[in-house]
């Protein structure tokens, strides 16, 4: 019952007028960000960091959190309204969304998505104030062999959860740790990979990468398809909601399912996106309506939106106890972290306590607002997708600049965006996955040196990682992720493709 | 609408030619990641990827074996490519209008850039949303004005007065006063 006290204290912390404000503040922007295209929860929040560093760190982070709950509502919208997904994760909403609402019944998918995004991610908020003090006193026993393990257990499974090649997960992420190992090397001191070049002397920033890959390389990619906006006016009747509220609960076989799949994956860094497809897909192939997936199937719309804000939120657990964040928008929050000077990790828990359950008293109160808004506000932020798209994407942009260049007040860098802006472009339309990527730029260095501290205490050996029965199993689990591909790979030689939601969510 | 069309429409009217294959453009980018795993791998033997004694593993151990991984992965991925064909169903990576449009933003985004090196990120702004505005989008003189304007002021206020984060200025904010 400690749990609940610390969760209690958190919410006196949380709800300030100050901080209430922020929350209101962060849903709403979160939402555009969510609904407009080339900025998405990772680019959006990394812009809007700096104007966080004169805040209180839990003001701070309550208020970028915000935006990212924000953003997780957000692309459903476009999504259901426009059959263009704002965010990767609610490609799979498109599916069952977009035609239910050329059916007429775009209020019924509307509501069925904001609520059981909701729900998914008030099931990972619970589980997160019951996990993870457990987690983070667990891990403060951990040390660089076990550390390794984790990180290992993180990049194996976006290989093992990938729905594309795993031969483009793993160029992706090494290309990213190459990144990542531009610079000083901390343990020796030697400059690495900087070719004389005193820009380099840092390394490569991973908020730079991410605002120009998910930023640039989105507009650039938007801009080839030619973007024409033409879909369903949005509107919402309270008289509907409560309709379709009335149906909800018979679909809570799937809700749970969405909330098991989006909690796993948000924890072990498949991400929001994969999850999204995998609920789908099981939904599909559990659900009496299966013919009617694809077709505007309601069915299909709770469940990739439940596991999308459930894995979104859950990617906070190991953020917060481990130092280990679960998505790009995750490392973002990590770098917010370091940079308000506090050390993500286990020791986050006992000495800044404030902090901690401050900022999950607000994922409770974040979603319950970020319900209310979205609730009421749809017409609104529907309207934002009617101007001009070539009104919007020279502000998009130009806001872009601005937040790299705030990064480090530095000209370079916005170079380096526009660098990263056009790789965006090419990797995003050859199905190169831009979350490794970015996750190993930003964890590069703290695997490598996990790696080199857990390999130095054993002499050179690599039994050290199968040294005692922790190790072992998140090691075991690491490799089984890791040749998970080669498992379907030969399952197809033996029996022949079965899967047709994989055949179908592969394209997307 | 089949589920495989997750993006908006192309415009049916113009005829788009392709100008790049989808196969053409994996095997360049994987070749491309060859040569930068090349690149790294090369580094990591100045450096020495081996055991040091005292020190444990050498700085080029680790981008040693990650360069290594991702030359194997974009090698394998070129086999695959050559033997089954590019992954998605669009055999065209880019058509030639298509192209055109990603150049027209393109463009301009990197003469934004340079612009702001001379004249600040406020003025390079507002000339950058006027312009791509009334070339682009066709929009009106009056309209992109307006917002050319109103945009790097509301920003100016934004990041100079109420963040107090500064950004780069040129002559026109200077003769301002600031």
């Amino acid at each position: 019952m400690e749990d609940i006290a610390s969760l209690m204290h958190g919410f006196s912390v949380a709800l300030t007028p100050y901080n209430l404000m922020l929350m209101g503040i962060g849903i709403v922007l979160g939402v555009i960000i969510g609904v407009l295209p080339g900025l998405g929860g990772a680019n959006g929040v990394a812009i809007l960091l700096p104007l966080t560093f004169t805040m209180p760190p839990t003001s701070a982070i309550i208020m970028l959190s915000c935006i990212y709950w924000g953003a997780l509502f957000g692309g459903a919208i476009t999504s259901i309204l426009f059959n263009i997904p704002g965010e990767p994760w609610s490609v799979a909403t498109t599916f069952d969304g977009h035609p239910m609402a050329r059916e007429g019944r775009s209020e019924e998918a509307l509501t069925a998505a904001f609520t059981s995004s909701f729900i998914g991610a008030l099931v990972a908020v619970i589980m997160i104030t019951f996990l993870a003090p457990l987690v983070a006193k667990f891990a403060l026993q951990f040390g660089p062999v076990e550390f390794f393990a984790v990180f290992f257990l993180t990049f194996a499974s976006f290989i093992g959860m990938s729905r594309g090649t795993p031969f483009k997960v793993v160029a992706a992420m090494c290309l990213g740790f190459a990144l990542g190992a531009v610079g000083l090397d901390k343990m020796t001191g030697t400059l690495r990979m900087t070719f004389g070049h005193p820009e380099l002397l840092s390394g490569f920033d991973f908020l730079i990468a991410v605002i120009g890959l998910f930023g640039i390389g989105e507009i650039l990619c938007s801009i080839e398809d030619g973007l024409s906006f033409k879909g369903n006016t949005g509107k919402l009747h309270f008289r509907k909601v409560l309709d379709t509220w009335k149906k909800l609960p018979s679909y809570w076989a799937t809700s749970i399912r969405s909330c098991l799949v989006g909690c796993w994956m948000g924890i072990t860094p498949g991400g929001a996106t994969p999850a999204s497809f995998m609920a789908y897909g099981l939904a599909k192939r559990f659900s009496r309506n299966r013919n009617n997936f694809g077709k505007g199937e309601i069915e299909g719309v709770i469940a990739p939106e439940t596991a999308a804000h459930a894995a979104g939120t859950s990617a906070l657990l190991p953020m917060l106890t481990l130092g280990i964040p679960g998505s790009p928008t995750a490392a973002v929050l990590l770098g917010g972290l370091m940079i308000w000077g506090l050390q993500p990790g286990p020791m986050l828990f006992i000495e800044q306590h404030d902090f901690v359950w401050g900022l999950i008293a607000s994922m409770y109160l974040g979603n319950v607002v970020g319900l209310l808004i979205v609730l009421t506000c749809v017409p609104l932020f529907a309207a934002i997708l009617r101007v001009p798209f070539p009104i919007i994407a020279p502000i998009i942009l130009v806001v872009c600049a601005i937040g790299a260049y705030t990064v480090h007040n530095s000209m370079f860098d916005v170079w380096m965006m526009l660098g990263f802006g056009v790789v965006g472009y090419v990797f995003n339309k050859l199905k190169y996955p831009l979350a490794p990527l970015v996750l190993a730029i930003v964890l590069g260095d703290k695997a490598e040196e996990a790696f080199r501290q857990a390999l130095l205490g054993s002499q050179g050996s690599l039994s050290i990682f199968y040294s005692n029965w922790l190790v072992s199993s998140i090691m075991t689990l690491g490799l089984i992720l890791l040749f998970w591909p080669m498992f379907g790979w030969l399952r197809e030689r033996l029996i022949g493709p079965t899967d047709p939601v994989s055949q179908a969510g592969k394209s997307a | 609408m089949t589920e495989e069309v997750p993006h908006a429409e192309h415009a049916p009217e113009d005829r788009e030619h392709p100008l790049v294959s989808a196969k053409t453009m994996e095997i360049a980018t994987s070749l491309a990641l060859l040569v930068l795993s090349a690149v790294v791998i090369r580094e990591c033997v100045r450096l020495g990827f081996g055991w040091v004694e005292g020190q444990g593993p050498a700085s080029g151990f680790f981008p040693f074996i990650v360069a290594s991984l991702m030359g194997a992965a974009s090698f394998a991925n070129i086999v695959r490519v050559l033997r089954h064909g590019a992954e998605g169903e669009d055999p065209v990576f880019v058509t030639t209008a298509g192209f055109g449009r990603v150049l027209s933003v393109l463009l301009p985004l990197v003469l934004y850039v340079v612009a702001i090196h001379y004249i600040g990120i406020y003025a390079a702004s507002g000339f950058f949303i006027a312009l791509f505005m009334m070339i682009i989008g066709r929009e009106k003189l009056p309209k992109s004005l307006a917002v050319g304007v109103a945009v790097p002021l509301a920003l100016f206020f934004m990041f100079e007065r109420w963040f107090m984060v500064p950004l780069p200025k040129g002559p026109l904010e200077a003769w301002l006063g600031y």
